[in-house]
């Protein structure tokens, strides 16, 4: 057997990208199948049951839970207001009542005489749920959302931090070699997605969140400049709900590392079209990884892809990434797999394939530490 | 007999042979196949047979039938089929539960020891004085997505105002199920029996499934955690598995309940325990969790430390621990700067295999720090009962022990069980052995030995439906002996002697000497070989029976040997790079660790 599977990032030119856009509860759909849609369409809206707020009623009032429903001025379903008595105290021949007044606003929910605790939900709030690309509906799932298709350039990263965000695609600096400096930042990239080369240094992404850039693309992140964008060290790949004002996307890993030359190159020829940009990433069971779409009109290129993770067959000549080091972010392509394991530096016995690097080094290297690039 | 045993993990499906030949059962052979629970297939038997499929290829036997259902024997003389087939799972993240109770010390506590020994991961505990503000609590509920709750609180015939209102809490934050839909979340009450009224009125609103079982803190004094566990199996089976995809079908073919894979772990320890009289301590450290199990005096204890592991977990081991702590355990020159990136690099690709000899050492001293950190969290979890008022005499004074006392001592310690990707596949045995020792410091003569293929679930599983196959099998089979420790208790002097050792072997002496303090030795006793050894510790160190005091014990040889360890304890690492770095070389070098 001459071949193995491997896990791989995708990164193509065209496909036909479909998100599913759903509510967290039910609730109703704003679009119909073959609506056209924009990013910021809100597709889909609900109301999320408000926040419960315990009040011990009867400790406030100093007498015991069963004794407490006589004494209650409100009752369940009223509406409630900050500061309304809730309950009043007898008092002593009719004086000295005492009042518990509600702490917060929202609907009497229940009223326990077990525990004298009285249950305040808060008004429900709204949630919409917007289409993310422009594109058209495909599928409605009653009371839940839709499912949004275009055809699109499609990139996976490897880690991102920042949730969803669009804005048009810009290109910083010249090359998928050169770092993002602070001065390749300037104010007319406001709410853009910028596109940057290796690294993205402390300094660009300073500047980027001071300029108001939606979100920053490059190769590679260095670990203290992650850690002071978060204000701490993250411990497990599981993000994208960070309120950091920006949306971080490496495409290659962390370090001093270029981005792909062809990843670069595709982005490049899509400047000024919207692209829309999610650091959502998880690295648990059911992987997701941050990614990239940029929609390009709706021909469409028969392939569909809904997300997720991916991988493919490794052979003779296919393209791969090292992923560990010591040759860690060198691209090249798979050149022989040896059917026997081999005994590694660690001492360590793998599955090993060689690798004939772009400089026209061949290396031999674990089958575990490649990945797969390209479509 | 013919044995079939697999276990569902999140990524892989790993089955096992076990035959009875000559009247001994032993295992045979093993199958490996990804698990598939996740799309595209939804369906785990299909992993499960192509995991038995692999063991059909090497075996010679026929297991799976067209139908890729695994084959039965009608009698001993048919050549195709097993006799008997049993599985446990973690997959699809394991159980995941919310435990809550009224003191978070007592009966919260207890009810966390519930679930951690039924084999699930314990996402919060809530409980009246957990030092967050009722709204938060319900905040918190909310956020959680729990295959079920376990609710406790109070002793029986006491007050029942605190459980209800914990109750009252929990039930209109409505938590929603992992698995969402028309799912009710299975919610277990295990407390005050005066409170059951109130609590079935609480939760008889929609979205729970509430099943009622006896106090597991009937008094302050007694903990009664067997029915809250079994209750928690039986929920496992018939609402969390019955969700997971295919697993309605692979419960039809098992002779014997499915079982959360680290439950089937405890229980194989505490057989083992039992079976010799022993305090054991295992562990299984994993990419993202360290599983950490004790039997001490009998009582059996587990944690989980969610976020101690070696690949999705790494970046969390060096955060938590401080990458000072990490490096002191390397001997090699490592720039800090390159080394975070790369821990990182592993957290995102977590897959990846160390290459080079560098890559290695550093990945062993993270273990290092995740084993040692998550035994920290064990012993403070492993106590005694918290909340019980003691008689004392005159002489307790002078004990200092206390309720609530760690059950965990290292003195008492005879076995330590190591299984988990980098302690089982460490290139050579002296580095798992050398990882143990320093996460683990112990103390006196302490047993090592490691899991050879992760074999302890299936043992777990099976010593539910066939005791004496599991214990044979975990003798013979599961465990590889790596040898044993050696080392006193107390502070040693560096250049003064600690210790003098004498090995025989029937009446020839193996090895004798002197270990001066900080010093490490290794004396090679190999597989089988049994001897006896003396140790004679200088005055203030103990090995066991008290300071300065012998102690002759009878050894078995393993794949190390003997490590004699005179670095004393609590262990203590030279401050200055220099000379720690110095140190470390010298015990790697002893212990033939990298060469």
């Amino acid at each position: 057997m001459a071949k193995a599977y491997t896990p791989g990032l995708k990164v193509t030119a065209r496909t036909t990208y479909r998100v599913r856009r759903l509510l967290p509860v039910s609730g109703d759909v704003r679009v119909k199948v073959g609506d056209s849609v924009s990013a910021e369409t809100v597709v889909a809206e609900t109301f999320l049951e408000g926040d419960v707020f315990p009040i011990k009623v009867a400790g406030m009032l100093s007498v015991n839970p069963s004794e407490l429903m006589p004494l209650m001025l409100k009752r369940a379903g009223d509406a409630v207001q900050v500061g309304d008595a809730l309950a009043r105290s007898k008092g002593i021949f009719g004086m000295m009542k005492t009042e518990a007044k509600s702490t917060a606003a929202g609907t009497l929910e229940s009223i326990s005489e077990s525990t004298g605790m009285v249950i305040i939900r808060g008004a429900k709030t709204p949630v919409q749920v917007r289409a993310y690309v422009a594109g058209k509906i495909i599928e409605v799932i009653a009371n839940e959302g839709v499912v949004v298709e275009t055809d699109a350039l499609f990139v996976q990263g490897i880690f991102g931090v920042g949730g969803e965000t669009w804005g048009t695609l810009m290109v910083a600096g010249k090359s998928h070699t050169e770092d993002l400096l602070e001065e390749h930042i300037d104010a007319s990239m406001k709410g853009a997605i910028v596109v940057g080369g290796a690294r993205m240094t402390a300094g660009g992404i300073r500047r980027a969140r001071e300029v108001g850039v939606a979100a920053l693309i490059c190769g590679g992140i260095d670990d203290a400049d992650l850690r002071d964008v978060l204000g701490y060290d993250l411990g497990v790949a599981v993000t994208g709900s960070e309120k950091i004002g920006i949306t971080l996307l490496v495409t290659e890993g962390f370090g001093d590392i270029a981005m792909a030359k062809r990843t670069f190159q595709l982005l490049l020829a899509h400047v000024g079209k919207m692209a829309s940009v999610n650091g959502a990433t998880q690295i648990r069971a059911g992987v997701m990884r941050p990614e990239i779409a940029v929609p390009l009109g709706e021909a469409s290129s028969g392939e569909i892809f809904t997300g997720g993770a991916t991988a493919g067959i490794l052979d003779i000549g296919t393209p791969v990434r090292i992923i560990r080091d010591p040759h860690f972010g060198l691209l090249g392509s798979v050149s022989a797999l040896p059917e026997q394991p081999a005994v590694l530096g660690s001492g360590s016995k793998a599955r090993v394939l060689e690798v004939a690097l772009e400089s026209g080094q061949r290396v031999t290297v674990p089958r575990a530490n490649v990945e797969l690039v390209g479509d | 007999m013919r044995i079939v045993a697999t276990d569902c993990g999140s990524t892989t499906t790993k089955a096992i042979l076990i035959e009875e030949k000559d009247g001994v059962f032993r295992q045979t052979f093993r199958g490996e196949a990804p698990t598939t629970v996740e799309e595209p297939f939804a369906d785990v038997t299909l992993g499960v047979a192509n995991s038995v499929t692999e063991l059909q290829e090497l075996s010679g036997y026929k297991l799976i039938a067209d139908d890729g259902t695994i084959i039965r024997r009608k009698s001993a003389a048919d050549a195709d089929g097993c006799d008997l087939y049993i599985s446990t799972s973690s997959a699809g993240g394991g159980l995941q539960m919310m435990v809550a109770g009224v003191v978070r010390e007592m009966t919260a506590e207890s009810a966390k020891r519930a679930a951690l020994g039924a084999g699930a991961i314990v996402m919060d505990t809530i409980a009246s004085n957990d030092r967050r503000k009722p709204h938060e609590q319900i905040q918190r509920i909310r956020e959680l997505r729990p295959d079920m709750v376990l609710v406790s609180g109070g002793t029986d015939g006491g007050d029942t105002k605190k459980v209800i209102e914990i109750a009252e809490l929990i039930a209109p934050a409505r938590p929603r199920p992992r698995f969402g839909g028309e799912y009710k979340l299975p919610l277990i009450f295990a407390g005050n029996k005066e409170a059951r009224q109130t609590i079935e009125r609480v939760f008889s609103g929609e979205g729970f499934a509430l099943s009622v079982v006896d106090n597991l803190r009937p008094t302050l004094e007694r903990e009664n955690l067997g029915p809250a566990r079994e209750r928690i199996h039986d929920v496992f089976l018939e609402h969390v598995m019955a969700h997971a995809p295919g697993y309605d079908k692979l419960m039809t073919w098992a002779n014997a309940p499915i079982m959360p894979t680290p439950g089937a772990v405890g229980d194989i320890l505490q057989t083992i325990a039992k079976g010799r009289g022993i305090n054991v301590v295992g562990v299984d450290i994993g990419g993202a969790t360290t599983d950490m199990f004790s039997v001490f005096g009998g009582v059996f204890n587990r944690t989980v430390s969610a976020n101690l592991g070696m690949s999705y977990s790494i970046s969390n081991v060096c955060a938590e621990a401080g990458m000072d702590s990490v490096l002191r355990w390397v001997h090699l020159d490592m720039d800090e700067r390159e080394l975070r990136n790369r821990v990182k690099n592993k957290m995102i690709r977590p897959t990846t295999i160390p290459q080079t000899l560098e890559a290695l050492v550093f990945e062993q001293a993270v273990s290092r720090e995740a084993l040692r950190l998550a035994y920290i969290q064990h012993k403070s979890f492993a106590t005694t009962l918290k909340g019980v008022q003691q008689q004392r005499t005159v002489g307790d004074a002078f004990s200092q022990k206390e309720a609530g006392g760690s059950l965990v001592d290292n003195m008492a310690l005879d076995l330590m069980v190591a299984s988990g990707g980098v302690l089982s596949h460490a290139p050579r045995m002296e580095q798992t052995a050398l990882m143990m020792i320093d996460a683990f410091e112990p103390e006196g003569f302490t047993e090592i030995a490691k899991d050879s293929i992760f074999m302890m679930p299936h043992l777990g599983v099976l010593a539910s439906v066939n005791p004496r196959a599991a214990m044979e099998v975990f003798e013979r089979d599961c465990l590889v002996v790596l040898g044993w420790c050696i080392a006193p208790r107390g502070e040693v002097r560096a250049g003064r002697p600690a210790f003098e050792f004498s090995l025989r072997r029937a009446n020839e002496v193996v090895a004798q000497g002197q270990l001066i303090g900080g010093e490490m030795r290794l004396v090679r006793f190999g597989h089988g070989e049994i001897g006896m050894l003396e140790v004679r510790p200088e005055r203030g160190l103990d090995m066991g029976a008290g300071p300065g005091k012998p102690v002759t014990r009878e050894v078995r040889g393993g794949a190390v040997g003997i490590v004699l360890d005179a670095r004393g304890r609590p262990l203590k690492l030279p401050t200055s790079a220099v000379e720690r770095r110095a140190c470390v070389e010298k015990w790697l070098k002893a212990l033939e660790v990298y060469e």
